[in-house]
C-alpha cells in the first residue's frame, strides 16, 4: 500500500447532490459505528470485569458498571504470576528474531534482487516453495534441532526459528527490486562494492519495507503460543503467551483475574501498534504479496 | 523486470567488476549464507524428516521403525481425525461466510470522508491483541451461566447456550472469534485494493445514472475481485490451521466438549507434543499439507470463473 493510498485519497463523488451525498455519509456513519461498538464490545466488557469481584463478575444478571470498583484483579494477578519474568522473555524473544529477520532477510533479499551468481533461481524457488507448506509440518524437526543442541527452555530457542523467513526475503526482495538501478550505478562508479553499495545505498531506501517487516515480525513473534509451549517443556523462559495460556488453569473462574492477565499481556503491543499504526497497515498490505 | 532492462547495458560493459547485477557469485553466496543455512536446517530438514517419519513407527524415546503407510491407513481409519477434518473444514467455511462482512465494510470504509483512520484502527485492535487473551474474553463472553452473550440473547427472549461447552455450538463460537479477529486484516488488504479503482470510473458511471448499489456490484466488486481472491486464499489457508483458539477456549479439565471439537493442528500437537507419537502426528501434518494443496489449487481453478484481472 502506498503512503498515499494509507492517509486517504481526494474526494471521488462529483456528480451526485452534495446534500444527498452528506445525508448519505450519515447513514454509513452509523453502520460503521454499529460494527465499530460490536468490535470494541468484548474490550469494553473485559475492562468492566476487572474492576469487579469475582462474585460479581459471575452473577445473573450480570452487572454493568462495577458496583465496588476494585483493583484487586491486578493484585491478584501480578501476585501470583512472574508476568515481568515473563514479559522480559517475550521481550528478548521479541528483539532477537526482529534483529536476526531483518538481517537474514535483508542480505538475502539484496543478493536475490542484485547480484548474479549461479543457481540463484533455484534457491530462490526453494526458499519460495517453503512459504506454502503450514508451518505446523516444520515443527517435529525443529523441535528435534534445538534439543539436540541442547537449547531447550532458552531464549534463542524461542527467537532462532522465526529469523529465517521466506516471506521476509521476498518483501526485502521486492522492496531492492524496486530501487531504480541509477544508484547503484552511481555508487559503483564511485567505487563501491557490493557489502558498501548494500550498507550505504541500498540498505537506507529499503526502510519502509524493513519497518514493516519488522512490525509484522513483531507481530507473529508477541502473539506466538504454539512454538514456544513446545520449546520451554521445562516451564522456563516462558513467554507471556504460554503464561496467559496457564493463567486459566489456575485460576479457572476467577474472571477478573483472568480478564486483568489478558490486558495486562495485551497492552505491550497494542500500545506499539498506536504508535506505528502505518507500518502495521503497510505490513499488512504488503504480505498481500504473499499469494 | 524495469530494473533488468535498466542497468543491462553497464552490465555488458563492466563485466568484470564487482557490483551491480553483473556475475557477483563470491558476495551472492556470501549473503544468502545465513538465509540458506537457516532455511535448509529448520524448514527444508525438518519437512523431509516429518515426511520420513510419516512412515514410521516412532517411540517417544529412540529411534523409529519403518512401516510403510501404516500411519496413513491407520488415519484414515480414526474417526477422530476425520471429526478433525470437519471441524477445520467447518470452522474455514465459518470464517470465509465473513467474508461479505469485510467487502461491505471496507467499501464502506471508502465511502466517509472523515473517521477512515478511526475506523481501522477500532476494527484492528483484535489483530494486535493476544490471540490466547481475545480467546478468554471470549470465553468469559460465551459462558453457559452467566455470560454476557446469554444475557444479551435473553433480553432478546432467545434461550441461552453453553456455547464452548456443548460440541454442537464449539465450532460456530470460535468461528464467530475468528471472523472478528481478522476482520482488521481483511479490512487492510482489501482497502488497498478498493484504492487502486480509478475514481473516473464511478464517475462516469454516475453521469450514465447509476446508484450507489449498482455502481457496488458493477465497479467495485468485479476490480475489488483479484484482493478479494487474495484474502479468500489466504483466510482459507490459515483457517485450515487454527490451533490457539481451541487450545484457550475450549480446553479445561472438565470440558468434554473439546474431544469433539478438535482441529487438524490441535490433534497434531497432542499426537506430536502430549502423546508422543510422532510418526502418526508426521502423517497429520503431511495430510494437512495436501489439503491446503488442493484447497488453494482449486481456488487457482475457480478464480478463472469469478476473478476479473484488466
Amino acid at each position: 500500500m502506498t503512503d498515499q493510498a494509507l492517509r486517504g485519497k481526494p474526494e471521488k463523488r462529483t456528480t451526485t447532490g452534495s446534500k444527498a451525498s452528506r445525508h448519505g455519509e450519515w447513514v454509513v456513519h452509523l453502520v460503521l459505528a454499529g460494527a465499530a461498538v460490536i468490535m470494541v464490545a468484548p474490550f469494553v466488557w473485559q475492562l468492566l470485569t476487572i474492576f469487579k469481584s469475582n462474585r460479581e463478575a459471575s452473577q445473573t444478571p450480570p452487572t454493568f458498571l462495577p458496583e465496588n470498583p476494585t483493583t484487586g484483579a491486578f493484585t491478584t494477578f501480578f501476585g501470583s504470576v512472574p508476568f515481568w519474568a515473563q514479559l522480559t522473555v517475550s521481550v528478548s524473544a521479541l528483539v532477537l528474531r526482529v534483529i536476526g529477520q531483518l538481517a537474514v532477510s535483508a542480505l538475502a533479499g539484496f543478493a536475490f534482487a542484485r547480484l548474479r551468481f549461479p543457481g540463484r533461481r533455484l534457491l530462490f524457488g526453494l526458499f519460495i516453495a517453503m512459504l506454502m507448506v503450514p508451518s505446523q509440518l516444520f515443527l517435529i524437526g525443529q523441535f528435534e534441532i534445538i534439543r539436540d543442541f541442547g537449547m531447550l527452555d532458552s531464549i534463542p530457542a524461542l527467537a532462532i526459528p522465526g529469523m529465517f523467513s521466506a516471506f521476509g526475503i521476498f518483501l526485502m526482495r521486492q522492496a531492492f527490486m524496486s530501487i531504480p538501478a541509477g544508484f547503484e550505478e552511481a555508487a559503483r562508479l564511485d567505487g563501491a562494492g557490493p557489502l558498501r553499495t548494500f550498507w550505504y545505498v541500498m540498505l537506507p531506501m529499503a526502510r519502509p519495507t524493513m519497518a514493516a517487516l519488522a512490525v509484522l515480525t513483531s507481530l507473529y513473534s508477541w502473539n506466538d503460543l504454539l512454538w514456544p509451549l513446545i520449546v520451554t517443556p521445562r516451564g522456563n523462559n516462558r513467554p507471556v503467551t504460554v503464561g496467559l495460556a496457564g493463567l486459566q488453569g489456575q485460576f479457572g473462574t476467577d474472571y477478573p483475574t483472568l480478564m486483568a492477565g489478558a490486558l495486562v499481556a495485551s497492552l505491550p503491543l497494542i500500545v506499539i501498534f498506536l504508535v506505528l499504526q502505518r507500518q502495521f497497515f503497510s505490513g499488512i498490505a504488503s504480505s498481500g504479496l504473499k499469494g | 523486470m524495469i530494473t533488468d532492462v535498466a542497468s543491462s547495458p553497464p552490465r555488458r560493459r563492466t563485466r568484470r567488476r564487482g557490483g551491480g547485477l553483473l556475475p557477483s557469485p563470491g558476495w551472492g553466496y556470501l549473503m544468502i549464507a545465513p538465509a540458506l543455512v537457516g532455511l535448509v536446517a529448520l524448514y527444508v530438514w525438518p519437512f523431509l524428516t516429518t515426511f520420513g517419519k510419516s512412515f514410521m513407527d516412532v517411540p517417544a524415546f529412540g529411534p523409529g521403525t519403518f512401516t510403510g503407510v501404516d500411519n496413513y491407513t491407520e488415519l484414515l481409519g480414526d474417526e477422530r481425525f476425520w471429526q478433525a477434518l470437519r471441524n477445520s473444514a467447518l470452522y474455514t467455511a465459518i470464517l470465509l461466510l465473513g467474508l461479505p462482512v469485510a467487502v461491505v465494510l471496507a467499501a464502506l470504509i471508502e465511502q466517509v470522508s472523515r473517521g477512515r483512520a478511526g475506523y481501522r484502527v477500532l476494527f484492528f485492535l483484535p489483530v494486535v491483541t493476544l490471540p490466547v487473551a481475545v480467546s478468554m474474553v471470549w470465553r468469559f463472553i460465551y459462558n453457559g451461566d452467566f455470560g454476557l452473550l446469554n444475557y444479551v440473547l435473553s433480553r432478546l427472549g432467545v434461550d441461552g447456550q453453553y456455547w464452548v461447552a456443548d460440541a454442537t455450538f464449539t465450532i460456530w463460537a470460535v468461528g464467530v472469534v475468528g471472523i472478528w479477529m481478522s476482520l482488521g486484516i481483511n479490512l487492510i488488504i482489501l482497502g488497498a485494493g478498493l484504492q487502486s479503482i480509478p475514481p473516473d470510473l464511478y464517475e462516469a458511471s454516475a453521469l450514465d445514472g447509476a446508484g450507489r448499489v449498482r455502481q457496488f456490484f458493477r465497479i467495485t466488486l468485479p476490480l475489488l475481485s483479484p484482493s478479494l481472491f487474495l484474502v479468500t486464499v489466504l483466510t482459507v489457508i490459515s483457517a485450515l490451521q487454527m490451533f490457539d483458539l481451541i487450545f484457550v477456549m475450549l480446553r479445561s479439565v472438565n470440558n468434554t466438549a473439546l474431544a469433539d471439537s478438535k482441529t487438524i493442528v490441535y490433534l497434531f500437537y497432542e499426537k506430536a507434543f502430549v502423546e508422543f507419537d510422532q510418526g502418526y502426528a508426521a502423517a497429520i501434518a503431511i495430510v494437512l499439507l495436501m489439503v491446503i494443496m488442493v484447497a488453494t489449487l482449486v481456488q487457482f481453478r475457480l478464480q478463472r470463473r469469478w476473478v476479473f484481472y484488466d
